[in-house]
């Protein structure tokens, strides 16, 4: 089942080849010489990254390579020492994470981030809940929104009264992937989206990633794993020790040499060096 | 949508299996949990009714009880909050004591002077007073906790000390008496009841209110075609609801004012003291009508504000709340701001009671308080509790307390019963959601 998903996709990649991303405008978001450091250790130095409408950036690098913290300054999550952050062109003020929910910039957390103890409806509107007049919670309307968008996402999920606890890691998984998606977010981070889960679901995951992109939503998609990402993204953006080793087509790089960029920082030919480049 | 017709037996998970009992708890939405505290409940109550040789199930100490656990149980409302942040509040007896001092103190010293003897003034003034230094403290404790980053444990400890000692420091170490008619009828006792015309008022507008309260769940569910329940359900549901609050009326309706308080009362409204005596009832106890009042207030706040859906959200995934972009700080601050108020609440009602201020009052109801959220299904790792749990958890408590009094028990046997209570019922409470789960 996997396998047929995967292929259908490297199809897909076969014929165009050439990746059909209009980079001629003011990228979606770009992320400028980005540092933050804890307690003396930088975990990220000097860091640039961006992401065009509707283009799928696979952020790669081993475990506390510090793509997580970067994707994480952009989420609002962290506070960066120093850097910029544009937005469609222009400058974008990210303290918190309420700052980027404003901008469409959206997150699914590798620790999906849900309240476990409240239902999948409560969720979806954490932080920005549906009141009716009298300044109440509006809960009939909410779940009657979460019906609808998991309805499209899980036509199979049925259950809205319990809490998030006692689901499913893939029901938990379209639970947090509804909440970014509900309020039109126009940049997505993915982090480790599929880490979690089984190859039909994992499929799931794909087909809305190429759904979403043709609605011109740029996406991230941060992985430590090269496999489960290569095939979705248009371009491999890759760090090491904090510092971006280089980024390219994915259509212009192997696997391999993309694995070399991981555990090595070896640029290849066809990909643009950055600072972490290992120098020769 | 066609989950609609299929009514009570939609939940995949559950349906074809289970046995009866299971089926008839989904169809009515009866919470098993609270079902299990009222079944703990009426096993204490008969118990001590027969250890008591038939003095427990009387309407006048079930009135008394009602009076006694409204002070803890109003606490115990906002310790729900607090303990579902995953944090504790160890300082109220000691705010509790220090505001009922401060409300003494002001009524004496400066509101009676000030508008005159028994002015309307002088309650509205004392209790705004004291509700304010309740915010206060509650909210200095709060800030302490969520933007200075002191453990609760270790900020409500110090607060323990703190306002006992200021309470102690401002009176001298004197008890305050209260002076104001008005404000003792918080306190209960016969001019604090509201007699037998009212309760039945009370009662009708409850009904009321809970037949409404249906109708209205009911239509919501099918404005958005969510499944509903079974008709039957909802009217046993309403009859069993509406059944507790007659018998409750009936019961504080049947403690009559003892013959002397009687006999003053006719005289005092002009009443002719027919054959065989008066017969005046009671009622409902005012401290318990504002217990009640704010057991409705505050479970309203839990599930139908925002404020209430955060301190919940934090409670099961702090991490995740801080990232949906809520303020987790200001949410934690304001918990403790309202635990208290519900304090200062708390001191009006036992001032009310005690007609005085004392360096004691108070002392130990932060445990009791914390008991009672416990007993009540709060559990102390977070995100899980109810307010309504909390009320008959502290109605449990106060039972075996006057229920050992009745008995003659000697204090230190009523601590050890006590404790050894609240071990066992938390105990139980994690093997039920080790179950659940």
């Amino acid at each position: 089942m996997m396998s047929t998903t995967m292929d259908d996709i490297r199809d897909g990649g076969t014929t165009g080849h050439t990746d059909n991303i209009d980079r001629a405008g003011p990228p979606l978001v770009a992320m400028e010489d980005i540092s933050i450091s804890f307690g003396g250790i930088h975990a990220v130095d000097g860091a640039s990254l961006d992401l065009y409408p509707g283009e799928v950036v696979a952020l790669l690098g081993h475990n506390g390579a510090g793509k997580s913290t970067l994707i994480k300054i952009l989420s609002g999550a962290y506070k960066r020492d120093s850097g910029e952050i544009m937005v469609r062109g222009e400058r974008a003020t990210i303290s918190n994470p309420r700052d980027a929910k404003a901008y469409g910039i959206e997150t699914i957390y590798q620790t999906l981030a849900l309240a476990d103890n409240v239902d999948a409806a409560a969720n979806l509107f954490l932080g920005r809940e549906i009141m009716t007049p009298f300044g109440t919670l509006d809960d009939a309307a909410m779940e009657a929104e979460a019906r609808k968008v998991m309805g499209r996402l899980n036509p199979n999920f049925k259950r809205f009264k319990e809490p998030v606890r006692a689901l499913s890691g893939g029901q938990r998984q379209s639970v947090a992937i509804a909440r970014a998606i509900l309020f039109n977010a126009k940049i997505l981070i993915m982090d480790e989206p599929t880490a979690a889960l089984g190859p039909q679901e994992t499929a799931q995951v794909a087909d809305l990633i190429k759904e979403l992109k043709k609605e011109e939503i740029g996406i991230f998609l941060i992985s430590h794993d090269i496999h489960d990402v290569f095939d979705l993204s248009d371009r491999v953006v890759v760090m090491k020790n904090g510092q971006v080793v280089g980024s390219a087509k994915t259509s212009d790089v192997t696997k391999d040499e993309v694995l070399g960029m991981i555990i090595l920082g070896k640029c290849p030919a066809g990909a643009t060096p950055g600072p972490g480049a290992m120098k020769d | 949508m066609s989950d609609v017709a299929s009514g009570g037996a939609v939940r995949p998970k559950t349906a074809g299996g289970g046995s009866g009992f299971k089926n008839f708890l989904r169809a009515t939405e009866i919470d098993t949990r609270m079902l299990g505290m009222v079944g703990a409940l009426l096993v204490i109550w008969v118990g001590f009714h027969i250890l008591s040789g038939g003095t427990f199930l009387t309407p006048r100490n079930l009135w008394n009880l009602s009076v006694q656990t409204a002070s803890v149980g109003v606490m115990a409302t906002g310790m729900v909050l607090v303990i579902v942040t995953r944090n504790i509040d160890l300082s109220v007896g000691s705010v509790l004591g220090v505001t009922g001092m401060i409300m003494a103190i002001a009524q004496t010293t400066w509101f009676t002077p000030m508008f005159g003897f028994d002015n309307p003034m002088v309650w509205i003034a004392t209790i705004g007073l004291g509700l304010l230094s309740g915010l206060a403290i509650g909210g200095l404790q709060g800030f302490v906790i969520a933007y200075m980053g002191v453990p609760s444990f270790i900020v409500t400890l110090g607060g323990l000390l703190v306002w006992r000692g200021a309470a102690w420091w401002v009176a001298s170490g004197r008890t305050i008496p209260i002076t104001d008619d008005t404000f003792k009828i918080l306190g209960g006792g016969s001019d604090g009841s509201i007699g037998a015309t009212w309760s039945w008022v009370i009662a009708i507008v409850a009904i009321a209110f809970l037949a409404l309260a249906a109708v209205n769940a009911r239509r919501q569910r099918k404005r958005f075609h969510f499944p509903v329940k079974p008709m039957w359900a909802e009217y046993l549901t309403f009859a069993l609801s509406a059944g507790a609050v007659v018998v409750a009326t009936l019961i504080v309706n049947a403690y009559l004012l003892p013959g002397p308080l009687a006999a003053r009362y006719a005289q005092a409204n002009g009443i002719a003291v027919p054959e065989g005596g008066l017969a005046i009832s009671f009622g409902y106890a005012v401290p318990v009508l504002l217990f009640i009042g704010v057991g409705i207030v505050m479970t309203f706040v839990a599930r139908r504000t925002r404020f209430g859906r955060y301190v919940f959200a934090i409670g099961g995934n702090p991490e995740a709340a801080e990232l949906a972009g809520i303020n987790t700080k200001r949410v934690t601050m304001m918990v403790f701001a309202l635990m208290g108020m519900l304090a200062a609440i708390a001191a009006a009602i036992s001032t009310a009671r005690l007609t005085s201020a004392t360096n004691a009052q108070g002392t130990l109801d932060e445990l009791y308080t914390i008991a009672a959220a416990v007993i009540g299904g709060t559990s102390l790792a977070g995100g899980a509790g109810t307010i309504a749990g909390a009320m008959l958890g502290a109605l449990v408590m106060q039972s075996l307390q006057s229920g050992m009094v009745l008995l003659g028990m000697d204090t230190p046997l009523q601590n050890i019963v006590v404790g050894a209570v609240l071990v066992v019922a938390v105990w139980l409470d994690t093997v039920y959601r080790k179950r659940a789960a």
